[in-house]
């Protein structure tokens, strides 16, 4: 493998993984279980992690999608499409790790609340961002749409965060430094750089595959002007070939 | 239009509607129009409409209120807009059993309907939990804080 964002890419996923590792290592069997949640509380170790990186990964992604437009590089395009990726999967497993903690802590699995509708819509943004990229075959109008797409979804990032803050919840407030004991914030900070690291490096390898893709579809061959549309009118069954010839 | 003044107006574009959603969603009125829950006084000031409507009404439950029947299944409790509130406290009647957090002081969010005696039905009794995480202390045994997850 030449590459060096693939080489990058593959020692950011192994260095962020053993960092993860150590962090939920010393999650689950350093610190005490936490006074009011017991084990359940150790959820937290995993969850948190995965809300920075998914807002931080959307980040990346809307400064790239600004990239992308701005300039026109197929490189902004890839690593929007990469960051968008990333973020998404990290969102999809945070709204299930957050159903699996809402059960034994507030006795639902699921509720309306602003943080959790915020978060859900945050999801299906970026989950049709990526379905829209699919859909779109010519590489200029793909390019601009992704960013476009991505510049709005960006949107409910901020709203994700202030939630708690903007409107009454259920969900916490955010966790900081003050609302844990430090013992807690060992685990937590050591998961939550793993998983930000494990996600550069899935991140970056994600962004070469794509790299690759547009390159070979820029190096294709032109294809052949698609025929004329079908005519339903046409008795003939709307044979462009034979509508011409007569 | 060349394709690059074509992108950079795309871009602008793009940037002024999101900055223009953002202002709309933080300052304007959509917060009145998206309230998960009601305090237990702005259920008292919205006493016509909470009758018979399926809301959610948040706050504290007061101390020493909690009355749970385990043979009726029958849990009532008293929820204020703080630990201690004296003005506008509303009585819950759930049919369900305590959740596992559930105790007196802590916040819940309740989902049901007012009745016409003025006391709240819930058909589901959620629990709050703040953003402290805390180390058990001295006086906790780890064997109560085990239990508490057995039985999830």
């Amino acid at each position: 493998m030449k590459s060096p964002l693939a080489i990058v890419g593959l020692i950011f996923v192994v260095l962020g993984m053993l960092a993860t590792a150590a962090g939920h290592w010393i999650g689950l069997f350093v610190a005490p279980p936490e006074a009011m949640m017991g084990d359940v509380g150790r959820i937290l170790y995993v969850h948190v992690p995965t809300a920075w990186a998914a807002l931080i990964f959307f980040m990346v992604a809307f400064v790239a999608a600004i990239g992308s437009l701005w300039s026109g590089w197929r490189g902004f395009d890839a690593a929007t499409t990469g960051a968008v990726e990333v973020g998404t999967v990290l969102t999809f497993l945070l709204l299930i790790q957050g159903s699996i903690w809402a059960r034994p802590t507030w006795n639902t699995w699921w509720t309306w609340d602003p943080r959790l509708t915020t978060s859900a819509v945050l999801a299906a943004a970026f989950g049709v961002v990526l379905l829209m990229r699919r859909l779109i075959d010519q590489p200029a109008k793909r390019q601009m749409a992704t960013a476009v797409a991505t510049i709005i979804a960006f949107v409910d990032v901020p709203v994700v965060y202030f939630s708690v803050k903007w409107w009454a919840s259920l969900h916490q407030q955010a966790s900081t430094r003050a609302s844990m004991d430090s013992v807690m914030g060992l685990p937590l900070g050591v998961a939550a750089l793993g998983m930000l690291v494990m996600g550069t490096g899935l991140m970056l390898l994600r962004t070469k595959v794509e790299l690759v893709r547009l390159a070979h579809e820029a190096d294709a061959p032109e294809l052949p002007p698609t025929a004329a549309p079908l005519r339903l009118d046409d008795p003939a069954g709307g044979d462009p070939t034979l509508d011409e010839a007569t | 239009m060349s394709s690059a003044t074509q992108r950079r107006v795309f871009l602008v574009a793009a940037l002024l509607v999101a900055a223009v959603a953002l202002g709309v969603i933080s300052m304007g009125g959509i917060g009145e129009n998206l309230v998960y829950f009601w305090t237990p006084a702005q259920v008292h000031e919205n006493a016509s409409k909470a009758v018979g409507a399926t809301i959610r009404m948040g706050g504290v439950v007061q101390a020493d209120s909690v009355d749970w029947q385990p043979d009726t299944q029958a849990l009532t409790f008293t929820v204020g807009e703080s630990a201690v509130d004296t003005a506008t406290p509303i009585t819950v009647h759930a049919q369900s059993a305590p959740p596992q957090m559930f105790r007196e002081g802590i916040g819940v969010v309740v989902e049901g309907t007012m009745t016409d005696a003025g006391t709240f039905r819930a058909d589901k009794v959620m629990v709050k939990h703040s953003n402290e995480y805390r180390a058990p202390t001295d006086g906790m045994a780890p064997a109560d804080l085990y239990a508490t997850v057995e039985e999830l």
